[in-house]
């Protein structure tokens, strides 16, 4: 049952179910797995799949509304689940750490760093200080995550460090009292891909090092592959696939897995993305057999009558899935998008040039051009803070403090969306970043999408709502979503949704912020490869804009890419992606997580790591 | 698709649907607050008072305003509630002299709220020069006590109902300008709201559209609180003289006219006085069940659904 490791087990889980309070409505059940001494088993599963609440359990911890009703969570032997009120204290964050989202949220942005590290070192002093030198030990904490030691470093406070110096101090808190297990929930999120490989490289090197049982959770197969040995894919309460990193990548045996692996994007290669259709079932509607089943394209009737057990395929790589051992294992590629030959790019509907924007008096874009050819797609790569979204918000009308011209069909844009004439105002759409504030919440999905339409066109009744139904049909939502309220929704169809209410106007340009980074990587296939098919049939000139790489493969015929509010590198998407030339585009494009198997060794070391204490300086 | 077909039922509970919540959340604010036992207590007080006051719009058992007996005379079986300082019948004057009292409350509380409403939420979306504007002008207005106000206008212009009932409207104005405001500036911000803006619809629309229909709990908030301050003042009003003239009766100017026999037949006092404070009382507890429903409904909206899944799940 134990991973191929010679280490002895440090943490080991049995069992483990997480009720919804009141109810015997499991949200996690059937939760087993071991993790030795200085491995990371990585926690892989989309939203709602109860990662989190696994992880939480491992801290003897249920939020508000859940229950623990089983198993055991053992370290190094020990139970920590019914443990007394008393010493729970002294299991968190001494003997069981844990590592959340938000480092921003987890420091006391009142405290100078030195003395939230001390706190920690001197509550659990019994076990972590030697002797009760804690000023020693703060020291010795951070020059193990590389960080400064020097005293004007121990007196900042939180908001005068960068976001990867934030996330090292709670890495180097958790890791402080030298505990025997820490959980990590997505730590990487909002951390820009080369402070996200420097960052997990750590983790592994600190984790092998200092013998520590690390759980990783995650929704990016990717990132878990960079730092974890082992990974536990979840779906709907249940791990479905137990295996080690690089056979699971190599050839995953649920289908759940290998339709997750299908869905993440290439990076290498222009291929189509599948999505999986449907949704996860909630706790309380789960099917009476497999989880799955609803969605599994090989389902069978074997598949609807019980729960599926694990099956062991070896001893270290566990399925759960009755029809692992009958069904053949489909191997086939994604299909691939053909190259479109972008020689003759058509003129410009929209060119920027020599764009500066600027927030009061600090200028964030520097002197922005680049033209979107019509019928094609151009996307705009940068990481958080380069400008990209204001650079949108400019040729929207939405952000008004600009300098330089923007141009749509050769004429000049005013600086807001007020000044623009309506006709202007039609021909670019915009799609927001999160679907889950972009649509009112006090309308149905019908009124929404109804609203453009009935401001740019002024049909008749009747009319009007035979082109919302068209327009929902567009994006792939049936007319029983008419009357639906947006908490009514998944995100995935909120984003649908939004993407219709832009249709409706019928753009020619179409602004894309992210669309798709509050999704779920299954989810997330579906929506690009609708925008790539809606872009193609309505001929539509789109802008695209993205911190993820891998997306603009399949979806842009150029790429701009953006750092600091400069443009660093543009061209064809091919010759970006093959031939990169500006060293930032080389490092981004290096450091991006791969899901490929060979990224999967757990240690991503690398020199420059060491160098960074003294650039982030 | 599940679970979006299964939240569209309605929930186990007394509240309604997310649906439902959401088409008519204003009466499902009223049905929650009615529900509860503070809310139940208000209305059936303010119910009462509102009764006697409807009734007595309709019938009186004699006329208010003839001379029947001696005046203050005590109680008797065909007078229940005696004769007032000029021997007219008490209880044809109680009851005559309410609907007017609820009428012009209605109407101040309507006006000043929606006014106030209005100009908050408009000083909230479009900021900047015209949220200074606004807001500084509702900042000179609130220095003024409402009463002080209305008794400044009423007393330069004389005692015209409908001048009455402006006055009091308007007294409310600041407050709750600055009530909505503070709502409303959360709204605004919103990317749902920026999405309609970017299609070029008009400020108007866009406050009356989108920013509206979210604001709808601190609205209903809003309009039971300035009701209960509309019936005290008015009322207060009507004592001071500045109300129906006699003689006309009014609740508040028969406390102030039989104050003189207090000791002879004091129901000439106590009644429209215990009738004024019952609505007033009333009309507070209701709308103070409306605020704490309101706490609930946006909360209720998100969870829903979660209760309707465990309401099945305990089945």
């Amino acid at each position: 049952m134990n991973v191929a490791t010679n280490a002895p087990t440090r943490l080991r889980v049995r069992g483990l179910q997480v009720c919804l309070a009141g109810t015997n409505t499991d949200v996690v059940s059937e939760v087993d797995f071991d993790v030795a001494l200085g491995e990371v088993l990585g926690l892989v599963g989309e939203s709602g799949s109860g990662k989190t609440t696994v992880a939480l359990s491992l801290l003897g911890y249920a939020r508000r509304g859940l229950h623990i009703t089983k198993g055991q969570v053992l370290l190094d032997g020990q139970e920590i689940l019914g443990m007394p009120e008393r010493e729970l204290p002294a299991l968190r964050g001494g003997r069981v750490a844990y590592v959340p989202q938000e480092p921003a949220a987890a420091l006391n942005p009142v405290r100078r760093v030195g003395k939230q590290i001390d706190e920690i070192l001197r509550v659990h002093e019994g076990r972590g200080s030697r002797g009760g030198h804690v000023a020693g030990r703060v020291h010795d904490v951070l020059s193990s995550v590389d960080l400064p030691t020097d005293r004007a470093f121990l007196r900042r406070f939180p908001h005068q460090l960068s976001g990867g110096q934030q996330q090292r101090i709670v890495i180097a808190m958790a890791f402080a009292c030298q505990p025997g297990v820490i959980v990590f929930d997505e730590p990487t999120t909002g951390l820009d891909v080369t402070t996200q490989r420097r960052f997990l490289g750590l983790i592994a090197d600190l984790c092998a090092t200092s013998g520590v049982a690390a759980v990783y959770v995650s929704h990016d197969l990717a990132v878990v592959g960079q730092v974890a040995k082992t990974v536990a894919v979840m779906y709907a309460g249940r791990i479905v696939e137990l295996g080690p990193t690089a056979t699971v990548f190599e050839t995953p045996r649920h289908p759940y897995t290998r339709l997750l692996m299908r869905a993440v994007p290439s990076l290498d290669k222009a291929e189509v993305m599948e999505g999986i259709e449907g949704q996860p079932p909630r706790p309380a509607s789960r099917p009476v057999g497999c989880s799955f089943a609803p969605r599994c394209p090989g389902v069978g009737p074997e598949c609807l009558s019980s729960p599926p057990v694990m099956v062991d395929l070896s001893a270290s790589h566990r399925v759960r899935c009755v029809r692992v051992r009958s069904e053949a294992q489909r191997t086939s590629g994604r299909q691939v998008i053909p190259l479109v030959d972008s020689a003759q790019p058509g003129p410009a509907v929209l060119e920027v040039e020599g764009l500066r924007a600027s927030f009061g008096t600090n200028e964030v874009l520097h002197g922005v051009s680049f033209r979107v050819p019509e019928d094609s797609c151009v996307a705009v790569v940068g990481e958080s803070g380069s400008g990209k979204t204001t650079l949108a918000r400019c040729i929207i009308g939405m952000h008004t403090n600009w300098a330089g011209n923007i141009r749509y069909a050769g004429e000049e844009l005013s600086h807001g969306a007020r000044q623009r004439d309506g006709d202007v105002l039609k021909k670019i759409q915009y799609v927001f970043q999160d679907p889950y504030t972009a649509l009112n919440p006090r309308k149905t999905v019908g009124q929404l999408v109804a609203q453009p339409i009935d401001h740019f066109f002024g049909l008749a009744r009747a009319e009007a709502d035979a082109r919302v139904v068209r327009v929902l049909e567009d994006v792939s939502l049936s007319a029983d979503f008419l009357n639906r309220y947006p908490d009514q929704l998944s995100g995935g169809e909120r984003q649908r949704a939004a993407i219709a209410r832009a249709l409706a106007a019928e753009p020619d340009l179409l602004v894309c912020d992210e669309v798709s980074s509050a999704l779920d990587v299954s989810v997330q296939a579906m929506i690009i490869e609708m925008l790539r098919r809606l872009q193609a049939e309505h001929r539509l000139a789109m802008l695209f804009i993205t911190h993820n790489l891998a997306l603009v493969r399949g979806m842009a015929q150029s790429v701009v890419v953006l750092s600091q509010g400069r443009i660093v590198e543009e061209g064809p998407v091919e010759q970006v992606f093959e031939h990169p030339r500006d060293p930032y585009t080389i490092r981004l494009m290096s450091d991006a997580p791969r899901l490929s198997p060979a990224a999967a060794t757990g240690s991503g070391q690398m020199p420059e790591f060491r160098a960074d204490r003294a650039t982030e300086r | 698709m599940t679970s979006a077909t299964q939240s569209g039922r309605p929930a186990a509970s007394a509240a309604a649907s997310p649906n439902q919540l959401r088409r008519h959340e204003w009466l499902t604010l009223l049905h929650r607050a009615a529900a509860s036992r503070r809310g139940a207590i208000g209305l059936s007080l303010a119910g009462l008072v509102a009764l006697v006051a409807v009734v007595g719009a309709i019938w009186t058992p004699c006329s208010p305003t003839a001379f029947l007996y001696a005046p203050l005379q005590k109680p008797s079986v065909q007078a229940l509630l005696g004769g007032d300082y000029l021997g007219r019948d008490v209880l044809s004057r109680v009851l005559a002299g309410g609907w007017v009292l609820l009428v012009m409350a209605v109407a101040a509380t309507v006006i000043g709220v929606s006014f106030g409403a209005f100009q908050g939420i408009e000083a909230a979306y479009l900021g900047g020069r015209t949220d200074t504007v606004i807001m500084r002008g509702m900042d000179v207005f609130l220095a003024f006590p409402a009463i002080v106000l209305a008794l400044l206008i009423v007393g330069t212009v004389g005692p015209k109902l409908w001048l009455i009932v402006l006055a009091v409207g308007l007294g409310h104005v600041p407050q709750v300008a600055r009530v909505m405001r503070a709502a409303a500036l959360d709204i605004a911000e919103r990317d749902y709201v920026k999405a309609v803006e970017l299609q070029g619809v008009k400020p108007t629309r866009i406050i009356t559209g989108e920013i509206l229909p979210n604001l709808v709990s601190p609205l209903m908030v809003e309009l039971g609180l300035r009701l209960t301050y509309s019936i005290v003042i008015i009322a207060g009003l009507s004592f001071l003289g500045f109300g129906q003239q006699p003689p006309a009766p009014s609740w508040g100017n028969m406390i102030s006219e039989n104050r003189i026999g207090l000791q002879t037949n004091p129901w000439a006092v106590i009644v429209p006085a215990a009738l004024i404070a019952l609505l007033a009382i009333g009309t507070n507890l209701f709308a103070d069940a409306v605020a704490r429903a309101a706490i609930g409904a946006d909360r209720q909206v998100e969870q829903a659904f979660v209760r309707t899944e465990a309401a099945k799940a305990a089945q």
